[in-house]
């Protein structure tokens, strides 16, 4: 399934945030969205994922999600939004138990999404228990159990240091290498936009539009830390979003 | 420092950490109770507290066990716990459940808010004799101040407990596709389960005031009329055997909610 947006234009009362933004994200690929903080990321992700209404332009899905998917969009949160009151499994079977998938059946998923994020040994934890990095691969565990069609990734490895980083985006190579999936995935971390993306979408200050799209031809595999070619394709983004930064952050000083 | 030409000796940094991480600290309760019995004794005994400010502590433990047994305490005890238990539930569940509506529902926050708003600040005692009207001079009109005067403060502890509820979880919710119900079941009341037990310990408190103020206006049995009794009497020994016995309902309810805090809480600690 593929997720097609149609000249969406966005505002909150009197602030323009996205203005005309049409993009594909194709099916099986990971899409970046870079640009400065406050330049509407965020709102573009909520509108991809029905959680609010553009004020113009549609989101379209092209084609039918994948046999078995629970739930085609899925959120991945900054925050990891882990419910503190529930263990790790209780966590992911919150998003089974609504479509009457419960007992053995809800096991069998949730062992095998905690093994894919390699939690298995964690499943009775309750989320207070966990480091950031663990927290983080929960709710990627919880979001695979839903087989979403394209998961929708908000920052996902903002909140967490950059050892843990690094292991995290590992982890999502691994994961997208060994069964594609289709994501949108929001940062403001140049290095990870080079080294998760299939494509990178480069927005501009407030009100939002794309200023370009880099693809980068090279398997998420062979992409390792400090290779040149990537290196070369991150300057170039930060060449074209420095002056924006400056600029977005000395217009929210204004404010 | 005006020699600075020595070299200074080290100092070790002053520590100013420390302090508001309230510990459990078991015994000090315990403690205080008994050294403020115990010069009570010790005064009244040897007279620098006269008889008529206070009675012998040993005196109305002696009280005590004549009511427990001429079977007079039970007598009194009883009917008070099952009006406690009525009232409170009435008005605690009710409270709850409106609580919850005005945190989900902006209509009716909009329509219950000023309402409660309202009700809140009046004494509820001052209602009694409209209680006494509506429901009849029998336990109804009793269980009725109960519940009233528990419901406000449940109601307004509730949906704070419920606005505080992280937004974030329900727009997690919501982007699974969970329905209405589960979020407000699995996300929204266990996420408003700390705020509304703490409301509830104010309440209860609320609701054994007005259980006392309910008795002594017309009730043969009850630990408020033994109260009200023993004092038209001035029998100091009795009433503070009544008051005791207040204190110790109070200390139990308190110290059922912190187990049960402990219990369905534990994820918090
Ligand atoms: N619910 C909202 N109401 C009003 N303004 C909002 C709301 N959400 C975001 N904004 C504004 O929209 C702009 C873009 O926000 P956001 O999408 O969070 O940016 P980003 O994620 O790129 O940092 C910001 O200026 C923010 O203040
Ligand atoms: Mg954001």
């Amino acid at each position: 399934m593929d997720i097609r947006l149609d000249a969406i234009s966005h505002s909150y009362g009197d602030t323009e945030v996205l203005r005309d933004i049409s993009l594909d994200i194709p099916n099986g690929k990971i899409v970046c969205l870079v640009g400065p903080s406050g330049c509407g990321k965020s709102t573009l992700l909520r509108l991809i994922g029905g959680l609010e209404r553009p004020s113009k332009g549609r989101v379209l899905q092209v084609g039918s999600p994948p046999e078995g998917c629970l739930n085609p969009l899925t959120f991945v949160f900054q925050d990891f939004a882990l419910l503190p009151w529930r263990s790790v499994q209780g966590n992911i079977s919150l998003v089974l138990e609504d479509h009457g998938i419960k007992g053995a059946q809800a096991d069998a998923i949730i062992t095998d999404v905690l093994a894919r994020t390699k939690l298995s040994d964690f499943s009775k934890a309750l989320p207070r228990q966990l480091s950031g990095g663990m927290k983080q691969r929960v709710a990627i565990a919880r979001a695979l159990a839903v087989k979403p069609a394209v998961m929708l990734m908000d920052e996902p490895l903002s909140a967490l240091d950059s050892q843990t980083r690094e292991l995290l985006m590992d982890d999502l190579v691994a994961l997208w290498t060994r069964q594609f999936f289709t994501a949108a995935y929001v940062t403001h971390n140049l290095a990870e936009a080079v080294r998760l993306g299939h494509c990178i979408v480069v927005l501009s200050r407030r009100p939002g539009e794309i200023r370009e799209i880099v693809e980068i031809d090279m398997p998420l595999a062979d992409r390792s830390h400090g290779n040149a070619k990537l290196e070369q394709v991150q300057k170039h983004l930060w060449d074209m979003m420095r002056d924006e930064a400056r600029a977005a952050d000395e217009e929210l000083l204004d404010v | 420092m005006s020699d600075a030409t020595l070299p200074s000796q080290p100092i070790e940094v002053r520590f100013r950490g420390g302090g508001f991480a309230p510990k459990a600290r078991r015994w000090v309760g315990l403690f205080v109770f008994v050294l403020l019995i115990g010069i009570t004794e010790i005064g009244t005994r040897q007279g620098w507290i006269s008889s008529l400010t206070l009675p012998k502590p040993s005196d109305v433990l002696a009280t005590f066990g004549e009511l427990w047994e001429s079977g007079l305490l039970f007598k009194h005890l009883i009917p008070s716990l099952s009006r406690l238990a009525v009232g409170a539930t009435i008005g605690a569940s009710i409270g709850i459940v409106v609580g919850i509506l005005i945190g989900l529902f902006s209509y009716v926050r909009a329509g219950m808010v000023p309402l409660v708003a309202a009700i809140f600040p009046i004494p509820k005692i001052a209602l009694l004799p409209l209680f006494v009207i509506w429901f009849g001079i029998d336990e109804a009109s009793k269980y009725a101040l109960i519940a009233f005067g528990t419901f406000t403060p449940t109601v307004v502890a509730t949906y704070g407990a419920v606005d505080n509820v992280d937004r974030s979880l329900i727009r997690m919710g919501q982007s699974f596709g969970l329905s209405w119900l589960s979020i407000v079941r699995k996300i929204v009341l266990p996420g408003a389960m700390p705020g509304i037990l703490s409301g509830l310990r104010i309440s209860l408190a609320i609701a054994i005031i007005l259980l006392v103020a309910a008795e002594m206006l017309g009730a043969e049995y009850g630990i408020g009329a033994y109260i009200l009794e023993a004092g038209s009497l001035y029998d100091l020994e009795r009433l503070f055997a009544g008051v005791v016995i207040l204190s110790l309902l109070g200390v139990i309810l308190s110290t059922v909610i912190g187990f049960i805090e402990r219990r369905i809480l534990g994820w918090r600690a």
